[in-house]
């Protein structure tokens, strides 16, 4: 046996292994959510009929399959609870987004032009918040925000405010919230593509005539966008499906589809309507995820 | 010896290449400019002037301030003393976009979201040009660096040698005043790096466009400027013209770094007419032409180009019948160096020293070969010796 067949079995399993990891974690959960979506919630075990059952022969699968409806899509689309929270959810994505970017944009081009040994320190400080448990830190901002919390005395002690402000509850809240969680998303993409931008490209634009603001929007800008795709993707995709800052954060006369989703399955026990809820997410998040996987091939054509 | 040799190229109309009249005012004058990175003194009291059309070379070993000055002439630093005048006006705290000076990359900076046309189109569209002359002068640079038909590519679908074209068509779109070039053809393999050093000379001679380009390879400063500047730890050694700078360098260190050198340490011994008599340590007693007498002290090197020295295996031959070589140094062949178009043989002396000599392969057969160990002469005339400080 040649050396090559003994080093392309491991290089074999390597290629399929995404394959299996794909199939065994993705494909078949998802076929049952979608088989669950197509059922009818009862009162049994599990809470949804009708149940394949494989020992039961070919009549009665046949049966099964008779049964599908898709009903719970119907009741989606036909319910403004529904629709209403996916428009909210698409809505306070966009916006958490756009204020991610905002802000995320001037600290990562601030880390880029940093002295190298600093830009070590501030990558550090981007991400020394995940070394505490995300929910720690969510119910630290509650204790911030609250009616006597950090934030209102402040406030108060700056005569910024005569009485304390209601923050809990709210959407400022949670737009406090989220921007706080998913800023290094942002930051960190947009960093590493404006610090391995080469310096004399700005250098050139500002020496073939353009000012410091014309240097920004001609040659940096545009050449930052791939990182601005991928950071807007990375925070766009998780805040559409947000549950747990909008839960302990905002108000509850609102809920986005992560909130509806939850009260679906461990309140109502609907499990059939909280699958389809969850199906119709992802095909509105699929059109964002194709687009960041096209932007990755595409830099991947260019990196080459 | 500068001197005189100046008076030897202008004889030959060899001494200013630059086909226009120099005006009473330089184009750019920069005085006793320092920048200091640091505790790093990276330029040291710089003083320089440049005509207008000249083609200048600021060369240098890397680490030696050249590109920090060549920054500070573009605008991306600010000299900490000093002033940069341009057509007599202060610019030294002038903003890059603010300055008729344009500069080439040695990275090219190409802007890689642009295509070709774009990227020359960037200078003019920001001098405020309307489309049409945008187009024609777009055109007209295209021409100027024969890319025509290339217009709509993107950078990244260019040739090494395209895209040092498209850099310089880029920074000459704006017509400056003057063009900065940093190692504007390090990044070329050696053949396409010879026909553009040509290239760049009829260009720069045609647009009269004044160039300063930095290197650290001499033979490239030697080959296409006019004048060379040779930068040292921040500091200007010497300002003159190639031939100059090799045939009569101001410092020992000048000489070993503008091509190859045999130097010898000695004292100064006694005057004979425009001689002097040096004994020196490893090669005995040479006489060297030099017109004024040492005057800091007695002891100096000389230096002798390796090409000036001959060998032969009898002694001196009297060259055209008047002047038989004073200087005959007695060794044995100790390295033989084959280069193609010359042998440099280095040649163990009697009294100690090593000179090198380097021989014109000038025949095919070379019956006259000298091998290893041989006993030669190595021979040179006063003339060809240069006396430097030690």
């Amino acid at each position: 046996m040649s050396a090559r067949r003994i080093f392309a079995r491991p290089a074999r399993f390597a290629a399929i292994a995404p394959y299996v990891w794909m199939v065994l974690l993705f494909l078949v959960p998802f076929a049952f959510v979608l088989k669950i979506s197509l059922s009818q919630t009862a009162i049994a075990q599990p809470p949804y009929e009708p149940v394949f059952d494989l020992t039961a022969g070919r009549a009665s699968l046949e049966a099964a399959f008779a049964a599908l409806s898709i009903d719970n899509f119907k009741l989606l689309v036909s319910d403004d609870l529904y629709v209403y929270a996916y428009v909210r959810s698409l809505t306070v994505a966009v916006t958490a987004t756009a204020l991610l970017l905002l802000i995320g944009y001037p600290i990562a081009y601030g880390m880029a032009r940093l002295p190298t040994r600093w830009q070590a320190v501030a990558m550090v400080l981007v991400i020394v918040p995940f070394w505490t448990s995300f929910l720690i830190r969510i119910y630290a901002w509650i204790n911030i925000l609250q009616h006597d919390g950090l934030l209102n005395r402040i406030l108060l002690a700056l005569h910024l405010v005569s009485q304390p402000v209601v923050w809990l509850s709210t959407d400022s809240a949670m737009y406090i919230g989220i921007v706080y969680s998913y800023l290094p998303f942002m930051i960190l993409p947009l960093y590493a593509t404006l610090a391995k931008m080469e310096p004399a490209l700005e250098e050139a634009a500002s020496d073939l005539g353009a000012p410091p603001r014309q240097v920004f929007w001609l040659v940096t800008f545009p050449l930052s966008l791939p990182g601005v795709g991928a950071g807007v993707l990375l925070c766009f995709i998780p805040i559409v499906g947000e549950f747990v800052i909008p839960d302990l954060l905002a108000g509850s006369n609102s809920l986005m589809i992560g909130q509806t989703l939850w009260l679906e399955f461990f309140t109502n026990k609907d499990w059939p309507v909280a699958s389809a809820a969850a199906i119709v997410l992802l095909v509105v998040l699929l059109v964002p995820l194709l687009l960041y996987e096209r932007l990755q091939r595409r830099q991947l054509e260019q990196g080459r | 010896m500068a001197e005189e040799l100046r008076k030897m190229e202008a004889a030959a109309g060899v001494a200013d290449v630059a086909t226009h009249p120099a005006p009473d005012q330089p184009l750019l004058r920069i005085e006793g400019v320092a920048k200091t990175f640091g505790t790093f003194r990276a330029v040291d009291g710089v003083s320089l002037d440049i005509r207008a059309g000249e083609f200048f070379a600021l060369l240098g070993p890397s680490g030696c301030g050249k590109t920090t000055l060549l920054r500070m002439l573009a605008g991306f630093e600010a000299p900490d003393e000093g002033r940069i005048l341009l057509g007599g006006k202060d610019i030294a705290h002038a903003l890059p976009h603010e300055r008729p000076i344009n500069m080439m990359f040695q990275s090219y900076a190409l802007f890689p979201h642009l295509s070709v046309r774009d990227n020359i189109a960037f200078g003019p569209k920001r001098a405020g040009m309307g489309r049409a002359d945008i187009d024609t002068r777009v055109a007209e640079m295209m021409a100027l660096v024969k890319l025509e038909g290339l217009e709509k590519r993107k950078p990244d679908q260019l040739s090494g040698g395209q895209r040092q074209r498209v850099a310089l068509a880029r920074a000459l779109a704006r017509r400056p005043q003057l063009l900065l070039l940093d190692e504007p053809l390090a990044a070329l393999d050696k053949k396409l790096r010879e026909s553009t050093q040509g290239e760049l000379m009829e260009l720069q001679r045609r647009l009269g466009t004044t160039f300063i380009i930095v290197t650290h390879d001499q033979e490239e400063a030697m080959t296409m400027a006019s004048r060379i500047g040779v930068m040292n730890a921040g500091k200007l050694a010497q300002v003159a013209s190639p031939r100059e700078l090799y045939e009569a360098p101001r410092s020992r260190w000048i000489a070993e770094f503008v091509g190859d050198v045999n130097l010898f340490d000695g004292e100064f011994k006694l005057r004979d007419g425009h001689r002097l008599v040096i004994a020196t340590r490893d090669a005995g007693t040479l006489v060297v032409a030099e017109p004024r007498e040492p005057t800091d002290g007695t002891r100096l090197s000389v230096a002798i180009r390796p090409e000036k020295v001959k060998l032969s295996r009898l002694g001196p031959v009297s060259e055209a019948g008047h002047e038989t070589a004073i200087n005959r140094l007695d060794g044995m062949v100790a390295d033989i160096c084959y280069l193609g178009g010359s042998t440099v043989y280095k040649v163990k002396l009697d009294t100690g020293g090593i000179v090198q000599a380097s021989v014109a392969n000038s025949a095919r057969l070379d019956a006259d070969a000298y091998s290893l160990n041989q006993h030669v002469v190595a021979w040179f005339t006063p003339d060809d010796c240069v006396v430097l400080p030690p």
